[in-house]
């Protein structure tokens, strides 16, 4: 009896230890995390101010602001949720609502999967290859925003059918037995509930986009521009290949590095409100469904 | 219009557009065999693979990547080393110990550390883990095949961490409340019971996390140091495949051998990635069909 119950107290006492390098571990995550975070803004928000933000560089990237990468890399965002979006939803609704579960939905499945495992810089070669050269559009807004739509539509088409899934088949019977058609009750029932949970899936798409170097390489990005971009056709500089151009092949690194930190400080905080922004709506959303 | 005529014409234009991902891939597999195929053929599928020399642009040529092969594969174990050890216990402490309420904090925390773009990664290895390890071990350069096994473990994590997670708490409850019920320890439960059991969804966490480390591109090239020379330590620095494409492709004049080469190496890319998805896809079928408990 007492054997047994040294042996327990040994069992808890191993337990405990195990569960506290557990946890130690975990902190060491977050830690990481925070340090990141911490150098980004440590080293460049000395940098940052009116002038920063919206004047355009002068002396070959070396002096003034970068306005232009913020630019650029709006309408990349823009350019390739325009494009992703409908794409995304529409190849959901039909995982959802109109396949039955089988052999289309398995192999649509696997395409989105593997899709989403495509190396960034693989999809910079494939706009290079289609966009790029194929198509015409040269290295442009147009070609980027292309390439970065195929880069997040797997998180797109997962995102909305999962929200497509979490909507009760009640509302649609209910909106079947009144006579509605198949489409008129995804239109006007399912589609809105779904709402929520969607849009979280193209913000967090947009997080994805704003960060994105290797797929604009060779598609959209250039270095250094005096103006802004005015059409479609043309390149487009970029805060994430900036940030790159800059540590890797600047010529004046006194001046070019603390630029360079400026714009993470810029990237960083707004990849970390677009991801506030998701989260706080997932919550709301799952609350909401409680 | 009839509508039993529209509802059909907008299932197959929804159906079109499902079928788009699928269209890409199929894309990019055109488009990088167009354009690396010839490469196989000028030196020959072996010799691109296996060659040890890698000097697109001396005269003669020489296009063999199996350095920069080596090099992706010996930054992706170095990855591995760290991050499976380290998330797999965070996500054991997730699921298991952590009380409810820090979950609502600590799982977008974990989020965010995906949501971190890469080039933001490279500038802190460059800036921050390359001194660091160059101080500590008494380097020429801080930029090696250890400071990008590190950074890429550090971005491999969150996969890993997230998807390990939903594995475990996928598992019953009944098989953590038969344990216990047993007398097993909280412990006990998890290291015999519930781990055992989500092995095969780990083992997806885990080849989908070394798939984004070997398919992960500005990371490395900012990171590892860029010597296209057989890797022989962790402490030199180490040229990958992706690195190596989004360095070269800038200069290659389309068309030429060398632009030639770069996709071939994307082929090689592709292939490995897409087979590490398909062993990944299959863990996970299996790993579904154990839960809901065949």
């Amino acid at each position: 009896m007492r054997d047994t119950d040294i042996n327990l107290e040994k069992r808890h006492s191993k337990q405990k230890y195990v569960f506290a390098l557990l946890g130690i571990t975990l902190l060491l995550v977050l830690f990481i995390l925070g340090i990141i975070i911490y150098f980004v803004f440590a080293r460049g928000i000395s940098v940052i101010n009116w002038e920063f933000l919206t004047a355009m560089p002068k002396n070959g990237m070396t002096e003034g602001g970068i306005f232009p990468s913020i630019v650029g890399t709006f309408y990349l965002v823009i350019g390739s949720i325009l494009f992703a979006t409908p794409l995304g939803v529409f190849a959901a609704i039909y995982m959802t609502e109109y396949a039955n579960e089988g052999k289309i939905i398995t192999t649509i499945r696997i395409g989105v999967n593997n899709l989403a495992g495509v190396p960034s810089v693989v999809f910079g070669l494939f706009g290079l290859g289609i966009f790029v050269k194929f198509l015409g559009f040269g290295v442009s807004i147009l070609s980027g925003s292309l390439t970065l739509a195929i880069v997040i539509l797997p998180t797109i088409i997962r995102a909305s059918e999962e929200a497509l899934m979490a909507v009760p088949d009640e509302y649609r019977h209910a909106s079947l037995a009144m006579g509605a058609t198949n489409w008129q009750t995804i239109k006007n029932v399912v589609l809105p509930s779904a709402m929520p949970g969607i849009l979280t899936g193209v913000i967090l798409g947009i997080g994805r986009v704003a960060g994105e170097t290797a797929p604009i390489i060779f598609t959209a990005a250039t270095y250094f521009q005096m103006r802004l971009p005015d059409s479609v056709f043309d390149e487009v500089m970029a805060l994430p290949y900036n940030i790159y151009a800059l540590v890797t092949a600047g010529t004046f690194p006194s001046k070019q590095i603390p630029i360079a930190y400026g714009s993470a400080v810029v990237l960083l905080s707004l990849v970390l409100l677009i991801n506030l922004i998701a989260i706080l709506l997932r919550l709301k959303f799952s609350r909401n469904q409680e | 219009m009839d509508w039993r005529k529209k509802e059909k014409i907008i299932k197959y234009i929804l159906l079109f557009f499902a079928l788009s991902s699928i269209i890409f891939l199929t894309g990019i597999v055109i488009v990088l065999f167009r354009e690396g195929l010839p490469i196989f053929e000028k030196v020959g599928v072996l010799d691109f693979i296996f060659g040890q020399e890698w000097y697109p642009t001396y005269d003669p040529p020489a296009y063999g990547i199996l350095p920069l092969l080596s090099a992706s594969l010996l930054v992706t174990i170095g990855s591995m080393v760290l991050a499976v050890p380290i998330g797999l216990a965070s996500s054991i402490y997730i699921s298991y110990i952590l009380p409810k309420r820090l979950k609502t904090f600590v799982k977008p925390a974990i989020e965010l550390l995906a949501g971190i773009p890469s080039v933001i990664y490279g500038l802190f290895g460059m800036k921050i883990l390359g001194p660091f390890l160059k101080d500590i071990f008494g380097l020429p350069t801080g930029l090696t095949a250890l400071t990008a096994s590190i950074m890429l473990g550090i971005m491999a994590l969150p996969t890993i961490v997230s998807l390990s997670e939903d594995a475990i708490t996928s598992i019953p409850k009944r098989y953590r409340d038969a344990s216990l019920a047993l007398g097993g320890t909280r412990w006990e439960t998890i290291s015999k019971v519930i781990l055992p059991t989500a092995s095969s969804g780990i083992v997806t966490a885990v080849i989908l996390g070394m798939g984004r480390a070997i398919g992960e591109t500005m990371t490395v090239l900012m990171v590892a140091g860029g010597a296209a020379a057989m890797p022989s330590s962790f402490l030199k620095p180490v040229r990958p495949m992706t690195a190596t494409i989004a360095a070269e492709m800038g200069e290659a004049p389309v068309g030429s051998e060398h632009y030639q080469a770069l996709f071939g190496i994307a082929i090689i890319l592709f292939i490995i990635t897409l087979t590490f998805n398909v062993i990944a896809d299959l863990a996970s079928r299996r790993f579904k069909k154990k839960v809901s408990g065949q």
